[in-house]
């Protein structure tokens, strides 16, 4: 960083701890005014630690914060807005039965009676909305708003205290592709008005796109530093993992064995009467990936839970290994115990208990097996062991098997279903939304462990709302479309366009 | 101008008898507006009445029992607060526990010092509070129903009661209109929306938990220097957890919550004139059943209308800085 004019942030020597966890560790961090900041990490590399210590939530264990130059004490976020930064956090801070102006003025009302203030904010609101082209109705209620309103009241609250530093912290994950590449455009209004900008994220296509700096993270040490034009998602990447990533996924040609799960007719009908999927048919062979392509809320996570036996099907065949499942036979349970295993798509509510012990999840479902103890009984030291063993293998970090679910990140939640199930050896897999929310070490990790289980003749579904993963993994695609399967391709001679009509409903076959 | 002055005289004791109901509302909804769920209100109501007692029965003055009722009230509430939010712990068995520390500390305390079986002496002349008569009261009584109902209904009443009714307007008008207001609004909403926007919540709940202290000091004052003349063991008979029902059937909002207070009031009012009548088609209707009616209500409404009651979100949960 070079010029005269100081740094808008400047961080240095910044440590803190959150028991023996260390979750940022001696970081420095410098901040030019008027640029936009991306700073990346994995889930869990102490981004947003160190930003929750910027805006005063959280108190360094030792470090200094320089603001404009100036040395500044930040024990709490008063302080830190008194400082002029802003911060819109993932999770929003906002108060949903309260309006947007009211939620606006909260902490800044100026004067013990609302109606000034409110006038006040009211007029400022207008202001902004005008410079920014941020249009919203002050009077609306934050509740009713859609997600992506919701976080320009954030953004709007932070201008409104006059902030000059905007850090943003995932402002990407709840967005649609459209919300975001609108909230980049702002973000470069914003530093056309002078401001500074600090986005973090783990999505690297972000940080090229609108960033001009970026600062790489990694298990709370900052370990890069580079100007966004000099760089590369691979070397981004690089830096991140701490190891060279594929982001493609190689893969050897299929040995397509027998088929092993067949389904014909299939038909799902929901508790309001709606067919939510329709005759569908398909066939899983051994050592072959398929994957269903469609957009969210098409009939996918009903065909995943009838085929692993959580809802019955209103019509339709199911046979496993030739042989057809009645009724009795299509419970999880019994799956489990015929060879078809299943991830569900949801790790927090269907796949975990998040608040049971790593150790106690790891056996979720399979708590009967006498290796876990006599008769009823549970073995600690068994259950323990097992979890130990399970987590080393899929390096599930920290690997500790008392440790609360809930505190483990995102992609280390998903390597302990993993675990769990893959380690029971499948014939069969059920595979939903295998990466969401997990970041690039471990996508990369839950992709090849996918492809050597298909190698090993695993056969597997594949479900994804991301059509490049389905499109990188699969050997076959289905389309899904209203609950329907509307097309079949094979996956090399499979173009985005192509799918991206199937997945649209146009369901004519190519001949 | 029989009906007149029959609905007058009812309405009068309607008012009466939802004081301490009204007073206890307004405290749980301070209180449950704010995030910290308060099922202590019995209790502090309880220890009010007891202490106020006490105090008027020692100083010979009704103001001064009720300070000593406030304080004493207030003295339980900043436990309650001590433990839910300094110490981010369980609200229902801090509120719990207060119940039964006021149930027994005020009927031992009350049988070492007097040995009364619990009672506190009698009350009289200044020791309690006197009916306040309006002014305008002799000007209107020959207007037509609407001068008895003025002179029975709404004249006449101890302090008390006037104080419980401008409680109910100041608390409208601070949630509503003031800079903590909102913020307590907000803080049992989402208490890290009020963190990050710079606001101490524990300063907020504190406060919110003293406000419910002083008004459930009122309501337990109104018990025994005003309603009564001295404090019987009990004598809150479960009026606080009506009034928590209060809060609920009125969704947490205080004009509806004066209105279901004084419905629950109403029902009592009829209750006891209806003691001894007979009913047309049914008799004698025994008076424990009757007595029984707004307990009764009380599950009914709770059962069956209100479907829809929206707690405040951040409510009976401490507030920790997640990681």
């Amino acid at each position: 960083m070079t010029g005269a004019a100081p740094a808008a942030i400047e961080l240095s020597g910044v440590s803190k701890s959150f028991g023996p966890v260390a979750a940022n560790r001696d970081v420095s961090l410098t901040v030019a005014a008027g640029s936009i900041h991306g700073i990346v990490g994995e889930n869990g590399a102490g981004k947003s630690t160190l930003m929750s210590i910027l805006y005063g939530f959280y108190e360094a264990d030792s470090g200094e914060i320089r603001v404009r130059g100036e040395k500044r004490a930040i024990r709490s976020s008063a302080e830190a807005i008194a400082a002029g930064i802003g911060m819109v956090h993932q999770h929003f801070m906002l108060v949903e039965p309260l309006s947007v102006v009211e939620n606006v003025v909260l902490g800044a009302e100026g004067g013990p009676w609302l109606k000034r203030g409110v006038a006040k904010a009211r007029a400022e609101l207008a202001r902004l909305s005008a410079q920014y082209g941020l249009a919203i109705d002050p009077d609306a209620t934050v509740g009713s708003l859609s997600v992506g309103l919701q976080q320009r009241v954030e953004i709007l609250k932070a201008l409104y205290r006059g902030a000059d530093v905007l850090i943003l912290d995932e402002p990407t994950a709840v967005l649609t592709p459209a919300e975001a590449d609108q909230l980049f455009e702002l973000l470069r209004a914003l530093k056309a008005q002078g401001k500074t900008v600090i986005l973090i994220t783990h999505k690297l296509r972000e940080i090229m796109a609108v960033t001009d700096w970026v600062s790489v993270m990694r298990r709370g040490e900052m370990v890069a530093h580079v100007e966004t034009a000099r760089t590369s998602p691979a070397e981004l990447a690089e830096a991140m993992v701490g190891r060279r990533v594929l982001l493609r996924v190689e893969k050897a040609p299929r040995k397509r064995g027998a088929p092993v799960l067949e389904a014909a007719g299939l038909s799902v009908v929901d508790g309001r009467g709606h067919e939510t999927l329709r005759d569908a048919s398909l066939t899983l062979h051994a050592g072959e990936i398929v994957g269903i392509a469609g957009v969210a809320g098409n009939g996918q996570s009903e065909l995943l839970d009838v085929l692993a036996g959580l809802v019955q099907p209103a019509r339709g065949v199911i046979r496993l290994d030739g042989k057809i499942l009645n009724a009795a036979d299509r419970n999880p349970a019994n799956l489990r115990r015929l060879g078809l295993m299943h991830i569900p798509e949801d790790r927090q509510k269907t796949g975990l208990v998040t608040a049971f012990a790593a150790a106690e999840n790891m056996i979720l479902g399979y708590h009967d097996d006498p290796a876990f103890g006599p008769g009823p009984l549970l073995s600690p030291a068994a259950v323990r062991n097992h979890a130990l063993s399970g987590m080393q293998a899929y390096d599930v970090r920290p690997a500790d098997p008392a440790l609360k679910t809930a505190k483990f990140s995102g992609g280390n939640q998903q390597k302990i279903v993993l675990a769990r199930e893959i380690e029971r050896a499948p014939k069969v897999l059920l595979v939903g939304q295998p990466t969401r929310g997990v970041d690039i070490g471990a996508i990369e990790f839950i992709h090849r462990r996918l492809i050597a289980l298909r190698d090993a003749g695993v056969a597997i579904l594949l479900v994804s709302v991301e059509l490049e993963e389905v499109m990188a993994l699969s050997d076959r695609i289905l389309a899904l479309c209203g609950g329907r399967i509307t097309g079949e391709r094979v996956a090399d001679e499979a173009d985005e366009r192509d799918l991206g009509l199937l997945m649209a409903g146009v369901s004519e076959r190519a001949a | 101008m029989e009906i007149v002055q029959t609905l007058a005289v009812i309405l009068d004791s309607t008012i009466r008898l939802s004081v301490p109901l009204l007073c206890a509302a307004m405290a749980g909804l301070w209180s449950e507006r704010a995030g910290v769920v308060d099922i202590g209100l019995e209790g502090k109501m309880l220890i009010a009445a007891f202490a106020s007692a006490v105090i008027a029965y020692k100083t010979g003055s009704a103001w001064a029992g009720l300070g000593a009722g406030i304080a004493a009230s207030v003295a339980l509430s900043l436990v309650h607060g001590f433990a839910a939010i300094t110490w981010r712990g369980n609200q229902i068995v801090s509120g719990v526990a207060i119940n039964m520390l006021a149930a027994g500390l005020t009927v031992i305390l009350g049988n070492a010092w007097y040995g009364q079986g619990g009672r506190t002496p009698p009350l009289e002349g200044a020791a309690r509070f006197g009916e306040i008569e309006l002014p305008l009261v002799e000007t209107l009584k020959s207007v037509p129903v609407l001068g008895p109902l003025y002179d029975i209904a709404v004249s006449g009443h101890a302090a008390p009661v006037y104080l419980a009714l401008l409680c109910v307007v100041l608390t409208a008008l601070v949630l509503k209109h003031t800079r903590f207001g909102l913020r307590l609004r907000a803080v049992g909403e989402n208490p890290a929306a009020v963190d990050t926007a710079g606001v101490s919540v524990a300063g907020l709940r504190y406060a919110a938990v003293i406000i419910c202290g002083a008004l459930c000091g009122l309501g337990g004052t109104y018990l025994a220097v005003s309603q009564s003349a001295g404090f019987l063991p009990q004598m809150t008979a479960g009026k606080g957890f009506i009034a928590l029902a209060a809060v609920i059937f009125a969704n947490w909002r205080p004009w509806p919550a004066l209105f279901a207070c004084l419905l629950f009031g109403l029902l009592d009012a009829i209750a006891i004139r209806l003691q001894g009548v007979a009913l047309p088609g049914i008799g004698q209707v025994p008076v424990q059943a009757i007595q029984a009616l707004p307990y009764v209500m009380t599950v009914v409404l709770l059962a069956g209308f209100i479907g829809k009651a929206v707690p405040p979100k951040a409510s009976g949960l401490p507030y920790v800085k997640e990681r």
